[in-house]
């Protein structure tokens, strides 16, 4: 693996699983120091020790624990360059008639707020670096771009993502900071998650055929495909690439369909 | 061991700016890089280039509005090197200037370029690189330059606006097309912003000559201003993007558009 990371720190939210666990692997593989975080200790232990990384038990839209995972990270490593905010669910989603106050709010917390705080401990962290330099990365989802109709709330927070990127690249230029701030709108994505739910129905083999259906390209993206959309962006090859979104979804949003 | 190893491209507008980054890069990852533009055979332009790149380049003199350039194209291709892995669609021309002014004559010359090109490229390339493709991890990979002036609307750029919106829309379609017939060619757009590099300087003297500046490097100064990251791209670092579209890494990334402008259309 060639070793674009070297001498870099990286930050993963949600690292214990899917897209995350991928992330971790691949940055790791570059050459990146690791940090990562989620709620599963010894999914997360194990992990850390096959990576030689850093596995911190945190909830991503804790406002307060943010400070000491950042101090964690400082103390272990010394430096943050890159940051992967990437902790999300759907879980307790619902259309727009049937959701919750509690769901919306704890999706919003998620996958809104988390977000935002990831970004904004990120970059605090990054302008320390010798010419405030970093590269952070957000995981929408194609589905800000094509909105699910049972899932409002999952869809509302990944469009809103997206606006937070261009947001914060916009800023980060304003301040000279050379730090990137990107998104990814990943499609179906073959993650633990997606096996789970296709093995939990009567008929599996059919819902996998939907959802491989949903692409053009007819099958479901790699969990290392999507890690490699990540290293390339946090690597200096994308040195000229802020404020963008980047669709890695078969070609599912190119055409008119809808999903 | 480098990311392209083993792979076939082709790019047009190869002897200068992006083109001439991207195949560099191209051959320092181990491709085998035609480069197609118009100059003779044995220009200074075509020796230079080639002094540079070494062994692993070769160069084809062709005009990519013509039909006929495009059969000696893919003819080289097949007998040369048996195989086509990566097109970079590069090679286009600007014009600018308000939309009662243009000729239709100068409308024409860009919409062959920029359009026609593009669509000859594709056309005379997709069957030998539906056979190579099955040969190489991540499959085929179409790259068409298109601009962020694809994307969003500029004041008295309206003809190259059309013309780059145009490549973005018909990648789109051979992406889906590929896909749905199961053909090993992944199709993706490049939207570079800001490029130092011979076609903006001379659009910027011509702004200077029509009185819009006093100088090129005013109107430098102002685009930089203008950019998120404070500056304009160097040709090079639309050679990294290029690499990861070509890739196995972006296996999964087709219909895709990769916007590359230091933050100018998130604003």
């Amino acid at each position: 693996m060639a070793s674009r990371l070297e001498g870099k720190v990286a930050l993963v939210t949600g690292g214990t699983s899917g897209i995350g666990a991928g992330a971790v692997r691949r940055l790791a593989a570059e050459g990146a120091k690791v940090v990562f975080t989620g709620s599963k200790a010894d999914i997360g232990e194990a992990l850390a020790g096959e990576v030689g990384g850093l596995f911190v038990s945190h909830r991503v839209e804790d406002a307060a624990a943010w400070p000491a995972l950042i101090e964690a990270v400082m103390g272990a490593y010394g430096r943050l360059d890159i940051a992967f905010a990437n902790a999300g669910t759907e879980q307790g989603d619902a259309s727009i008639e049937d959701v919750s106050i509690e769901g919306w709010s704890r999706l919003i917390g998620i996958n809104q707020t988390g977000v935002m705080l990831t970004v904004q401990h990120a970059i605090r962290a990054m302008a320390k670096n010798e010419g405030a330099t970093g590269a952070i990365i957000i995981n929408s989802s194609m589905n800000a771009a094509r909105p699910l109709g049972n899932y409002v709330t999952y869809s509302t927070t990944k469009a809103a993502v997206v606006a937070l990127a261009k947001s914060a690249a916009v800023y980060c230029g304003q301040k000279k900071y050379r730090i990137r701030v990107n998104a990814i709108l990943p499609g179906v994505v073959e993650t633990d998650l997606i096996r789970n739910i296709m093995e939990s129905m009567p008929d599996p083999a059919a819902v996998r055929a939907i959802y491989e259906g949903m692409a053009p390209l007819n099958r479901m993206a790699r969990v290392e495909e999507v890690a490699g959309l990540v290293a390339y962006l946090a690597s200096d090859e994308a040195a000229f690439v802020s404020g963008a979104e980047i669709t890695i979804d078969g070609a599912t949003t190119a055409g008119m369909m809808g999903v | 061991m480098g990311k392209l190893d083993g792979r076939v491209a082709l790019v047009t507008g190869g002897l200068r700016g992006i083109g001439l980054a991207i195949a560099t890069r191209f051959v320092a990852e181990g491709a085998q890089v035609l480069l197609a533009d118009l100059d003779a055979d044995g220009s200074e332009a075509v020796g230079a280039a080639l002094a540079g790149l070494g062994d692993q380049a070769a160069y084809i003199s062709a005009n990519v509005t013509d039909e006929a350039s495009w059969h000696a194209i893919a003819e080289h291709m097949r007998s040369a090197y048996g195989a086509a892995h990566i097109l970079v669609n590069n090679a286009g021309i600007d014009l600018t200037g308000a939309v009662e002014s243009l000729s239709l004559e100068a409308w024409r010359r860009i919409m062959a370029v920029n359009v026609d090109g593009v669509f000859l490229g594709t056309r005379a390339l997709v069957p030998l690189m539906a056979q190579s493709g099955a040969d190489i991890a991540g499959g085929a990979s179409i790259i068409n330059v298109s601009s962020i002036m694809g994307i969003v609307g500029y004041s008295e750029v309206s003809a190259y606006n059309a013309s780059k919106g145009a490549v973005r829309l018909f990648t789109k379609g051979i992406a889906i097309e590929f896909a749905t017939k199961r053909m090993p060619i992944r199709a993706n757009s490049l939207h570079p912003g800001f490029v130092k590099t011979p076609l903006l300087n001379a659009g910027f003297q011509r702004w200077v000559d029509k009185g819009f500046a006093q100088k090129p490097e005013d109107l430098v100064a102002a685009m930089e201003g203008a950019t998120p990251i404070g500056r304009l791209a160097e040709p090079s670092e639309l050679a990294g993007p290029a690499v990861f579209l070509a890739s196995e890494d972006a296996s999964y990334v087709t219909g895709a558009e990769l916007v590359v402008d230091g933050g100018w259309t998130a604003q």
